[in-house]
């Protein structure tokens, strides 16, 4: 099975951890990443503002594309997948913003939020399946203790991106039992790490990663998991007593398949 | 479209959150759920009140819009579905357009960086603090 891929600005550069591990496992569980070429970046922040258009637009050409080919849109990145979802649901539903965004492209037909875009751990819960994946396991995380830390991105809003429950999600969870590892649930785990204002207002970020930290491990994570390169920066950053290592979920993935070594 | 005139400023509010602050019942669920409540001078919950009452010059000129995260947890959260972070991000929006996007110059980023520093994070602070 083929999907189109959109890697997102982060995963060519800080974050190539994220996407290497992610393209071996894909091949280990028999699906394949195809990148959609000359992809642009998706700036990371949803434009809320109804009347934004031209910030969509990078979002819409790589839907395009991946609705040209007759493939799914695979992405990896948190903001991406939130981005992309987002913009597609936009062109789907809000004739303004589709009729705009087509008048700007020279497509050969309109594009209308045809393009299904799925995050990578849909693909494993709903293509693959959790129990598949626990099939194919090498090197099961045992005794691991790891808290999924899903942040902002992933969930909300829950009625566009369909993602999981946003406020008690569980398909990190599952997937962290699929590789045999033991899934710490804690209340800050779908709460914002402070995002972008580590550029300016670092200080803030640090208590916000502080209280993900202690949260996490006061209920026994010896470890986080993220798909977040924004998270993931900021994790690293904190200060905290009470840091424990933070991985890409992909990593974790890699490992677990018996592929890391080779990606 | 004058962007001198209160009332504009009161329909360009709605027009761009696409929201309506009017269905507001102030449960403060919103200010409960923001990450960024302690930073703010002028709370997520009472963002529908000021716009209400064309108080629009405060907002603009608040530190909220700056502290607000993208997190949608208010979004998420609001019971009504004002959406309050549409508001929020309806004001920066509007700031932004007035005075140019001045809230990060391109001067300041180099002694912002670091090393280890993820383009998603520029580019997000980039949508975020300029037009």
């Amino acid at each position: 099975m083929k999907y189109s891929y959109y890697p997102g600005c982060t995963l060519k550069n800080k974050a190539q951890d994220l996407d290497r591990y992610a393209r071996a496992s894909a091949l280990a569980l028999g699906f394949e990443l195809e990148e959609i070429p000359e992809w642009q970046c998706c700036g990371g922040v949803y434009p809320l503002g109804s009347d934004e258009i031209a910030t969509k637009l990078a979002s819409v050409r790589a839907l395009n594309y991946a609705k040209e080919q007759g493939q799914d849109l695979i992405t990896l990145c948190s903001a991406c997948h939130h981005v992309l979802k987002r913009v597609n649901d936009d062109m789907k539903n809000v004739e303004d913003i589709r009729t705009r965004a087509n008048n700007y492209s020279d497509f050969a037909e309109p594009y209308a939020g045809e393009t299904k875009v799925l995050h990578f751990l849909e693909v494993i819960r709903d293509v693959i399946g959790f129990e598949e994946l626990a099939s194919k396991v090498v090197n099961p995380l045992t005794d691991r203790k790891i808290g999924a830390y899903y942040g902002c991105l992933t969930l909300r809003p829950g009625k566009i991106l369909d993602f999981d429950d946003p406020e008690n999600p569980k398909i990190m969870e599952d997937f962290i039992k699929a590789l045999g590892g033991t899934p710490i649930i804690y209340s800050m785990r779908n709460e914002c790490c402070g995002g972008y204002t580590a550029l300016k207002d670092p200080e803030f970020t640090k208590q916000r990663t502080a209280q993900i930290f202690e949260d996490s491990t006061g209920f026994g994570a010896d470890c986080l998991i993220t798909a977040c390169p924004l998270c993931m920066y900021n994790l690293n950053k904190s200060d905290a007593k009470a840091k424990v290592p933070v991985y890409y979920f992909t990593e974790l993935l890699a490992e677990a398949l018996g592929v890391k070594e080779e990606a | 479209m004058s962007f001198t005139n209160v009332e504009n400023q009161v329909e360009l509010i709605k027009e761009i959150s696409g929201s309506d602050p009017y269905k507001c019942m102030k449960c403060g669920k919103c200010s409960a759920s923001c990450p960024s409540y302690n930073e703010m001078d002028i709370k997520p919950h009472q963002f529908a009140s000021y716009i209400i009452r064309g108080d629009v010059d405060e907002l603009l000129s608040s530190k909220s819009a700056w502290k607000c995260l993208s997190c949608f947890a208010c979004i998420e959260r609001c019971p009504r579905d004002v959406q309050p972070g549409k508001l929020v991000d309806a004001a920066r929006q509007l700031a932004e357009r007035q005075r140019g996007g001045d809230h990060l110059q391109a001067d300041e980023i180099p002694e912002l960086l670091a090393e280890d520093l993820p383009q998603q994070l520029l580019v997000s602070a980039f949508r975020r603090y300029r037009r």
